[in-house]
């Protein structure tokens, strides 16, 4: 007995020594707090929402738009942006038929090695190839950039906070910082070599404007190419990068929520059949 | 054990009999979840999630098995075959959906188990020892979660392992070479991650083993229950098979409902962006945060911000852990003889206005990063959680005066406890 009270009286003076310091923390920091200008954060933009095909539990792809998104990344991402995790072959998912494939892979020239000499040399594609990187190593990427490596874009929209309107809005956002900013936050003006863009968490970024004009890329459906058009297109494309069985997901769980519900159902009704000789009578 | 009305197994046919007498498998079965356990007649869905976690137990060793088949743990690939998983293996993106939602559903299934234990006590004698195995559980399946979460080798992945080995660092002296030795290096790298591939392998078999200790003593005094009074005469019971089979049965699919609709909806909502991105040791996050489920200790940890005596992070570290070894001394801290909460007035009231308010903001700074005012809060938070478990449930025990206990479990349900009210009648009309 003794030895039990014994446990209680230490835990008691251990519980009072971790809460004695824990509010002793709580003192010096709402002490600080008190005397101490608190540095505010510089606010930026939370990304605009935007409707896409596949938003939802329905959603479902705009293969026509995924091309698009596609043609963007083909003429002006792809200038310094790798895509290491798609495949020419996953293009058929965008409605290319194996032909269109093989011509779209055979396009780019990919690393490969001479077979008689056995050198580095570049071959033209095949659709089991990658999308082949722009750079041939980091240290030539950040070379070319500023130092600024530029992201893979295979999972930028995962890789980003509600990433496919993330995309969108930084494509649409880049503006010169507004008077009131500036004079609010003077910090927020670019640095040399930097861009102001609101979506941006640090609101100056390293890349340039990609989509400065409308009509910059010109696609092949007669869409208007404005640069609204050419962000939402290739922010659904790098959406399709980041998941390709996004929309095979979402078709694949209603049939496992139906079929789960009906057992559910059935499961509670048997519940019920079983324990109503247990059950105390209802009056 | 068990109760002198429990069933006794019979074997139906010649090859049972055989096997009863060679290896008497299904008799281990039919008393340990089959009609051959008697059970409380009145458990509510509280006592679901026992049978739930073991479920989410199984289906993480399937799924992680699969998974392991087209995973390789080296730095260099670690990403691309993860990748590679959501892309090229057949159903891997289910696969991997499946298994990172079903560490966050066990541990949502396992908080519930251990509140339904904190708020019935179901930790007091005899249970103790069943108590003590869970949370042997509990600290397995941390560290198994953990060590899982860096596979990836994402930024979080990276930069949880870094923050999480750092705090052994934090030990005076010895410190820095016990984090050289945990991670086989300065940074996590290559053996680190070869390592965590390995024990994310092993432990949950562990886990598996200490769950069969935990059942074997949970089997001994039988399942607890809202009242906390302890079964008297066979009308207080039914058999665990059909009553409590065709129960969990029922729960199992309304959880199910809730996993599937993440796993095929909300797939990546209760992970980090950042974790999409490859492990880079040149670039820190912004916000280093674990996954949610660690959210209330990582708060606890943080929330020790002033050196006294101690360097601040040894605090912090050592109330993290402490936070939770505290738990083991649970029965011996609580001597009230009464075990529900629904008959404990001031226990009651320091558990709901108290302990719970103080875990969901514990919860919620260990999400944000450590500004204010979420530090202030995770600091009277912790304090409080301290000041519950250690000084508070050891006062309120012996000072509270209980409200009157019902005679029996049959007097709970029945409202009277006419011996054999229940008679032959346990068994439902087919």
């Amino acid at each position: 007995m003794t030895k039990l009270l014994s446990v209680r009286l230490v835990a008691i003076l251990v519980g009072l020594g971790f809460a004695f310091v824990a509010l002793f923390a709580f003192v010096i920091g709402a002490y600080n707090a008190a005397t101490e200008e608190a540095a505010g954060h510089v606010p930026y933009e939370k990304p605009m929402d935007i409707a896409f095909s596949f938003d939802g539990p329905f959603g479902k792809w705009d293969k026509a738009q995924l091309q698009r998104g596609l043609k963007v990344y083909d003429e002006v991402c792809s200038a310094c942006h790798s895509l290491k995790f798609v495949a020419f072959r996953n293009l058929e998912d965008l409605g290319y038929d194996e032909g269109q494939v093989k011509a779209y892979a055979a396009s780019k020239q990919v690393p490969g090695i001479d077979p008689n000499t056995g050198e580095a040399t570049t071959r033209p594609g095949l659709p089991t190839d990658y999308f082949p990187s722009p750079y041939p190593n980091a240290v030539a990427a950040a070379a070319a950039n500023n130092n600024a490596i530029p992201p893979d874009l295979s999972l930028i929209t995962k890789a980003r906070g509600d990433g496919t309107n993330y995309v969108a809005s930084l494509l649409m956002g880049y503006q010169a910082p507004s008077e009131e900013l500036l004079a609010e936050h003077p910090e927020a003006a670019p640095g040399p070599g930097l861009h102001h863009n609101p979506y941006f968490p640090n609101l100056n970024l390293a890349m340039a404007a990609p989509l400065t004009t409308d009509g910059q890329v010109t696609y092949d459906d007669g869409t208007e190419a404005t640069i609204e058009q050419m962000s939402k297109d290739v922010a659904a494309f790098l959406t399709w990068t980041a998941e390709p069985t996004l929309v095979k997901r979402k078709q694949t769980g209603w049939p496992v929520l139906i079929f789960l519900l009906f057992a559910t159902i059935l499961a509670y009704m048997s519940k019920q059949q079983i324990w109503a000789a247990v059950k105390p009578k209802k009056n | 054990m068990s109760f002198p009305w429990a069933r006794e197994y019979q074997p139906s046919n010649g090859f049972t009999r055989f096997l009863d007498e060679k290896l008497p498998l299904p008799r281990l079965v039919y008393n340990a979840v089959g009609a051959g356990y008697p059970v409380p007649r009145n458990l509510s869905y509280f006592w679901n999630f026992g049978v739930l976690a073991g479920f989410f137990l199984v289906l993480q060793i399937v799924t992680g098995v699969v998974l392991a088949m087209h995973y390789a743990a080296n730095a260099q690939v670690a990403f691309a075959t993860t990748e590679h998983i959501m892309r090229n293996v057949n159903w891997g993106w289910m696969m991997r959906y499946a298994h990172a939602n079903g560490a966050s559903f066990f541990f949502i299934v396992v908080y519930m188990h251990i509140f339904r234990g904190l708020f019935y006590s179901s930790y007091k004698a005899p249970r103790e020892m069943i108590w003590l195995l869970g949370v042997v559980i509990f600290l397995l399946m941390m560290a198994t979660a953990f060590m899982g979460y860096v596979l990836p080798w994402g930024q979080m992945s990276f930069w949880g392992a870094k923050v999480i080995t750092g705090l052994f660092g934090a030990i005076p002296l010895v410190g820095e070479p016990i984090q050289i030795w945990l991670l086989g290096g300065f940074a996590p790298d290559n053996a680190a991650l070869n390592r965590f591939f390995s024990l994310h392998f092993l432990l949950p078999f562990v886990i598996a083993g200490v769950v069969i200790l935990h059942i074997w003593a949970l089997h001994i005094p039988g399942s607890s229950n809202p009242t906390g009074v302890e079964v008297k005469s066979e009308s207080d019971t039914v058999p665990f098979h059909p009553y409590y089979t065709a129960k969990d049965g029922f729960g199992l699919g309304v959880v199910l409902l809730a996993y599937f609709a993440m796993v095929f909806f909300l797939p990546n909502a209760l992970g980090h962006p950042d974790n999409y991105i490859e492990a880079n040791p040149l670039s820190t996050p912004a916000h280093i945060v674990p996954e949610w489920y660690f959210w209330p200790f990582y708060a606890i940890l943080r929330a020790f911000t002033v050196d006294f005596i101690l360097p601040a992070k040894l605090w912090g570290v050592i109330a993290m852990f402490a936070s939770i070894l505290l738990w083991f001394f649970l029965p011996w801290l609580d001597k009230s003889p009464v075990r529900s909460g629904h008959y404990r007035p001031l226990f009651r009231k320091f558990f709901w206005f108290g302990l719970i308010p103080t875990m969901i903001v514990l919860f919620i700074c260990g999400g944000a990063p450590a500004e204010e005012p979420y530090v202030m809060l995770s600091q009277i938070a912790t304090a409080y959680y301290f000041l519950h478990f250690l000084v508070i449930l050891p006062i309120i025990s012996s000072v509270e005066k209980p409200e009157p206990l019902p005679y029996s479990i049959t007097e709970a349900v029945l409202g009277s406890d006419k011996k054999a009210v229940l008679g032959e009648n346990t068994t439902p009309a087919v």
